[in-house]
């Protein structure tokens, strides 16, 4: 059964210096908020796991949480780099990352395979020169067709954390819109926190029969933080804040412009009872 | 008059028609996709990455999960549905694929420059390209054409085109097609037959074969029967920019 507790309890509970930890949101309810209570509990040696590293792993790279990427796509979506990741990669700044890298189709199915409790998945893949320079990426006999097939690692973090619209009085929680890969990374970890933007009586009175919900029993922590998803946006609550990640080009580019971005949005500012997210408005 | 640019996106939008199931990907693209589904292919189907399955944005997004392509989607499925169902199921037609560098086979590199290790340029990494150059029924790379882009030797090989030539990817289990054009600002390349090397089929309005090669980092083949890629309509050029401008609108501030 999920506890409801306040952001800044839950991370203090569930993540701990070295632990290998996802959080996901496919460009969609991205866990923001959760993201830098992370870096003002000033976590450190993380395994941070996510599809698409985005702004929120470019903040936890470049405020040095973490020692090791794994990932399949890294760039700011339609803008370009995410400089504090380049930065890390090329020169070590503000310490190494090492990198685990996949492709979208080898991580989703990685995933699945963990949240299946399997060892490893299998596909249709291509990976290239990724699967000589890791060692992550193997190849597989079909014992039917004698086919060969791609085969990657299962992936199963220590803890899952995602952002959603809604947890109902029992801890239910209800994903709308892009889900990406909440539900499977959240089944895959070994612990798990859930933010949410709102708690409604129940969850059942709103959701399609085939909604995408994980059940209060798959969910350790639940944390209420409207907005929680921003700058990044939550279906049918607010949008995408597009100029922000324009913007965030320039910020991140610079080592001291970054520095100060986040002493002043992340260490300066707490999230408040009346329901402020990550950012100021 | 138009740019470049506008030329390679409505040569590109014209490659479609009604009858595709597209795998959409952010920038060129998008934009070409969105063009021929304002204009000749209404009934196009578009996907992105995201899930979002058969999506009419009113403008274009600037992530592959904006709002406005679930919002407007007949349906959003999760990622590894996406990539499992969809995509190896085989029910995607075309993709398009832009890349950092590419070679005289059409292989793709969008990960490093440099070493792997220790790289002079960190890119963005693999996404969903080389399962999208695996399964699509055949892809289409869109991308400017320079000496830096054009290479010899890639620095890392993220997305199959045809290997090194020839019946490669036949060899390597594969049975789509691969990459069947080259769209680029200054000509389109098509792989000959055979050898599957890329070969100039088409020159832009204007454009050199001088030009071409001054620009590609290898000895390219241009191919006998040369033509000339018919020059942006009014119409194409017309909503294109409105669609460009309305995006452009849209994304100085918060947009649903």
């Amino acid at each position: 059964m999920a506890r409801v507790c306040s952001l800044s309890e839950a991370v203090a509970e569930l993540v701990h210096d070295g632990d290998t930890v996802a959080l996901e949101g496919f460009t969609h309810l991205i866990p923001f908020a959760a993201g830098h209570e992370v870096i003002r509990q000033r976590r450190r040696d993380l395994t941070l796991v996510r599809m698409t590293p985005d702004l929120i792993y470019d903040q936890m790279i470049g405020a040095g949480c973490a020692a090791r990427l794994v990932f399949s796509w890294g760039g700011n979506p339609g803008v370009g780099s995410l400089h504090r990741m380049r930065d890390a990669v090329e020169h070590d700044w503000p310490r190494p990352l090492a990198l685990e890298e996949y492709t979208h189709a080898a991580m989703a199915n990685a995933y699945e395979a963990g949240a299946a409790n399997l060892p490893f998945a299998t596909f249709r893949g291509a990976p290239g020169s990724l699967a000589s320079v890791h060692t992550h990426f193997r190849t597989v006999t079909c014992p039917f067709t004698g086919e060969t097939l791609t085969a990657v690692r299962a992936l199963r973090p220590d803890v899952a954390i995602v952002h959603a619209q809604a947890a109902d009085r029992e801890g239910h929680v209800l994903f709308r819109g892009i889900i990406g890969v909440q539900k499977e990374a959240v089944l895959a970890a070994r612990r798990s926190l859930v933010t949410v933007e709102e708690i409604i009586d129940d969850v059942r009175a709103v959701a399609d029969p085939n909604a995408c919900v994980l059940p209060s029993w798959t969910v350790d922590a639940i944390a209420v933080v409207p907005r929680g998803a921003y700058p990044s946006y939550a279906y049918g609550y607010y949008a995408r804040d597009n100029a922000f990640y324009r913007a965030w080009d320039k910020i991140a580019r610079d080592r001291e412009t970054f520095q100060a971005w986040i002493d002043e949005h992340v260490h300066a500012h707490r999230i408040d009872d009346r329901g402020r997210g990550a950012l100021p408005e | 008059m138009y740019t470049p640019t506008e030329l390679m996106t409505v040569a590109a939008a014209r490659c479609l028609s009604d009858a595709d199931v597209c795998f959409v990907g952010i920038g060129l693209p998008s934009a070409a996709c969105n063009l021929a589904r304002l204009t000749h292919a209404p009934r196009i189907t578009l996907i992105y990455e995201s899930g979002t399955i058969a999506t009419r944005p009113d403008v274009l997004p600037l992530s592959i999960g904006d709002g406005d392509l679930c919002r407007t989607a007949w349906t959003t499925v999760s990622v590894p549905e996406f990539f499992r169902y969809w995509l190896q199921g085989g029910r995607v037609t075309v993709g398009f694929l832009g890349a950092a560098q590419i070679d005289r086979y059409a292989n793709l590199n969008t990960t490093v420059i440099g070493e792997y290790a220790r790289p002079a340029t960190r890119l963005p990494g693999a996404g969903g390209a080389p399962e999208m150059a695996m399964s699509c029924r055949e892809i289409f790379v869109i991308l400017p054409q320079s000496k830096r882009a054009f290479v010899p030797t890639l620095d890392f090989l993220t997305s199959l085109g045809h290997g090194d030539g020839g019946e490669a990817r036949a060899r390597a289990g594969v049975a789509t097609r691969g990459p069947t054009r080259v769209i680029t600002d200054l000509c389109v390349m098509t792989p000959d037959e055979q050898t599957k090397e890329l070969t100039v089929t088409s020159l832009h309005p204007g454009v050199s074969v001088t030009q071409v090669r001054e620009a590609t980092g290898w000895p390219v083949r241009v191919a006998e029967a040369l033509s000339e890629t018919p020059p942006p309509t009014a119409h194409e050029l017309e909503v294109l920019r409105d669609l460009q401008r309305r995006t452009e609108a849209a994304h100085q501030g918060s947009q649903s």
